[in-house]
Order: C-alpha cells, then sequence, then structure tokens
C-alpha cells in the first residue's frame, strides 16, 4: 500500500517527460534549420583553440547529440601541432591565417603527438551539462589525420 | 468598427479614406487540431461584433469550412473560380443567413493545391480587404504549396496548437516559416483540464513556456464544440455557456479590446453533479 502510494506521487507526470522532450527536440530543430549558425560557431570556435595550437581546419566536424537529459555539443578538432610550451613570450600567432594546419612547424618535432588529440565540448542549456566519454566515437567515424 | 485606417488620408473628403480590412491566416502546421473549427467560430464571433467577415477556405482539394459553418448546400462556386475569373468574386461568395455580416468563400475539392496561382491569391485577398474589416483565412495543414497560397495575402496570423507534444513542435515550424511579419497569435485548442490537473496533458504554460507567443485564449475539448460542428452550428452563434464565451472573448482581443485571455478551469465535479449529468446529460 504505501508503496503504491509513494510510486503514484514519486513517479513523474507524463505532461513533465512531454515538456522536457519537446524542449530537446525544439534545440535540435532549430540548429538543423540554421546551418548558418553552426558554421559561424565551428569557425569562431577553431580561431579561439588555434590561437593555443595548431588544428587541421579541414577536418573539424561540430556535430549535436543527443545526451541522457541535455544537447550535448561534440566538437571534432585534430591537433596538428602544439608549440612548445618554455617559448619566450609571443602574441599567439595564426589568428588570421586561415588554414595553419598545412605545414607543421619542424621545430614542433613529435609534439604533434597523438594524431588524434581532441577537443570535447559540451554545452546548451538543461541539466547539469553531461562531460562527454570520447570513447565510442572517437577512434571509429572518423579517420586519423595522416601526418 | 475595427478596420485598418491604411494611410492618414490626405485626399479631402470626395473620396472616403480606403480602409483595408485585417487578413488574418489561420494556422498550425499539423493537421486535425482544430484549424477549421476555429476560423469557423472565431468568423462567426467576430460577425457578430458586428464586423464585416469574410471566411476563405484556402484548403484547395479537402473543402471543410463551408461544412462546419453548415453553408455546404448552399456553395456554388469556389476560390478557383474566382482566381480563374469564370466568376466574380459576388457570385461566389456565399452569405451566411444566421450572422448578417459573415460571408464564405469555398475552397475547390476537386482540384489541387498547385494549381493555385500565388499572385492571383494575394491580389483575391487584397480586393477581400476592401470589402471586408476582416478576411479569415483557413490554412491547409502542412508547409508546402498550400501553405504558401494561404499566407500569401495575409498580414496576421493566429496559430492554433493543442497540447500534444506533435502540435506544438509543429507550431514552432511554422512560426519560424512565418517570420516576425505575421505577429503569430496563440490559440491552444482542446484542452483537457482535468487531464493537466493529473499532470497528464501540456499545461498552458507548459506549452507556451516553449513557443512564447502571444495568447489568444484557450479552448477547452468540450463535446459540444463536436455536437455544434455536426450540426454546423457554430457554437459561437450561441452567447452562453463557457466555451462560447471564450470565443467571443477572443473575437474581442483580436478586435484590438482589452479583455483577458479566456482561460480553461477546472470544473469541481461532486457526486451530485455526476449523478446528474448521468441522468440528464444524454441529450445532446
Amino acid at each position: 500500500m504505501i508503496e503504491w502510494v509513494k510510486k503514484m506521487f514519486g513517479q513523474t507526470p507524463s505532461s513533465s517527460t512531454a515538456k522536457e522532450r519537446l524542449r530537446l527536440v525544439l534545440m535540435t530543430d532549430h540548429l538543423a534549420l540554421a546551418p548558418e549558425i553552426i558554421e559561424s560557431m565551428k569557425r569562431d570556435l577553431v580561431d579561439v583553440i588555434s590561437r593555443y595550437v595548431e588544428v587541421d581546419r579541414e577536418k573539424v566536424e561540430v556535430n549535436f547529440e543527443r545526451e541522457d537529459k541535455a544537447l550535448a555539443m561534440l566538437a571534432n578538432i585534430p591537433i596538428t601541432a602544439v608549440a612548445r610550451p618554455n617559448k619566450p613570450e609571443e602574441e599567439p600567432k595564426a589568428k588570421a591565417e586561415p588554414a595553419p594546419a598545412a605545414e607543421p612547424e619542424p621545430v614542433a618535432e613529435a609534439v604533434a603527438a597523438e594524431p588524434q588529440a581532441k577537443a570535447t565540448t559540451s554545452t546548451m542549456s538543461g541539466p547539469p551539462p553531461t562531460r562527454r566519454r570520447r570513447k565510442k566515437k572517437a577512434g571509429g567515424s572518423k579517420p586519423a589525420p595522416a601526418h | 468598427m475595427h478596420q485598418l485606417q491604411q494611410s492618414v488620408d490626405a485626399t479631402p473628403s470626395e473620396e472616403p479614406a480606403k480602409r483595408l480590412g485585417r487578413a488574418i491566416v489561420v494556422t498550425s502546421g499539423k493537421g486535425g487540431v482544430g484549424k477549421t473549427t476555429t476560423t469557423a467560430n472565431l468568423g462567426t464571433a467576430l460577425a457578430a461584433r458586428g464586423a464585416r467577415v469574410v471566411l476563405v477556405d484556402a484548403d484547395v482539394g479537402l473543402r471543410n469550412l463551408d461544412i462546419v459553418l453548415g453553408l455546404e448546400s448552399r456553395v456554388k462556386y469556389h476560390v478557383l473560380d474566382v482566381l480563374e475569373e469564370k466568376v466574380s468574386i459576388d457570385d461566389a461568395l456565399v452569405a451566411d443567413k444566421r450572422v448578417e455580416t459573415l460571408s464564405l468563400l469555398a475552397a475547390a475539392q476537386t482540384r489541387e493545391k498547385d494549381e493555385v496561382d500565388t499572385e492571383k491569391m494575394r491580389a483575391l485577398i487584397q480586393m477581400l480587404r476592401e470589402r471586408f474589416d476582416y478576411v479569415l483565412i483557413d490554412c491547409p495543414a502542412g508547409i508546402e504549396q498550400g501553405f504558401q497560397n494561404a499566407v500569401v495575402g495575409a498580414e496576421e496570423a493566429i496559430v492554433v496548437c493543442t497540447p500534444e507534444v506533435s502540435a506544438v513542435r509543429d507550431v514552432d515550424r511554422v512560426v519560424g516559416l512565418l517570420g516576425n511579419r505575421f505577429k503569430p497569435q496563440l490559440i491552444i485548442n482542446r484542452l483537457r483540464p482535468q487531464l493537466v490537473k493529473k499532470g497528464k496533458m501540456l499545461s498552458v504554460e507548459d506549452v507556451n513556456g516553449i513557443l512564447h507567443l502571444p495568447l489568444l485564449g484557450v479552448i477547452a475539448d468540450e463535446p459540444e464544440i463536436i455536437v455544434t460542428t455536426n450540426k454546423g452550428e457554430p457554437l459561437a452563434l450561441r452567447r452562453d455557456g463557457a466555451t462560447a464565451s471564450a470565443y467571443h472573448a477572443i473575437a474581442a482581443r483580436v478586435a484590438g479590446e482589452d479583455v483577458p485571455a479566456p482561460t480553461v478551469e477546472v470544473k469541481e465535479t461532486s457526486f451530485l453533479d455526476k449523478l446528474g449529468a448521468f441522468f440528464g446529460g444524454r441529450k445532446s
């Protein structure tokens, strides 16, 4: 009996489920309808990141996925080179060049290391932004850029 | 009475200022949410206020506004006849005998939506605006050509949404397509307050928390709407009763009156009410 009462009160009403599902699906719908926004966000994102590391602009991928209760933005940004950490302070360059990825600086030797270092960002409103466990998608869907 | 003054008239009195009526498209994206019933009742309620109203059925191929209004036996010509200049507007308009100022322009039943010339449709609506205070356009479901033809002459939009995930999503899409130009306003239709109270149906706040549209009003899911539609006598022909009053309040708001948007109350049903309903509620 008590269990029954608890169940009655503990259950999320289906209207809340409906509202939550709608909220998420509309975010996805709106993004799908605004490809130019995604493009410009992608551009800005890469601009910021390439102030610190060199990235392969051609191979940047931005996707949106439904997490449990949030919409996650998954950015797959291949890093081609990382500058030596103890370099004297200088204005981070590369900001203006459109495709710095073309010739990895010879000095940056093997630091370009792990061919598939990835930046993953997870945003969008909703309950606590879920951090993405990169695993499943990481290796699979995307061929490692040839170095 | 509530016409829009087209512009401040510069020319003096000999030629009366040209007043243009308001062309409002009633749309929703999804089918089956009650666009046609809403158009019929809102039009009836506006006409009952004394405004000259024409209802245009833009659902070419699936004509329905005539039967919902109970005017199906009097339709002789339709929108396409007018667009193709086979008959004049006057020949095609069906005057409603119950409300003097209400007219219907029926859709073609045996034609297809893409047979409508969009530019001619725009011109037709413009002509109707010169003769009526309100041109209410009943839009077909969908967002294809039929939708384009229905909205082309309109300046404003009323979107009808039921408290269902599918309807809300489609309204969101349609509002995106309409853009700001149409100043879309919302009517929530077929709300079932008992279900909302139990958390089994999206509430008005849930729906509009997502859509964020100016709310014209809420219409409950009431059997009397079905019954009056069965009979071809729009509920708004009446003055009494909660739902009829809701249509009249929406009409008043459309006309610019500052009345509160009709809401739907949960009726507390006592045992006696139920008993009464059991014995007495089987008439209609």
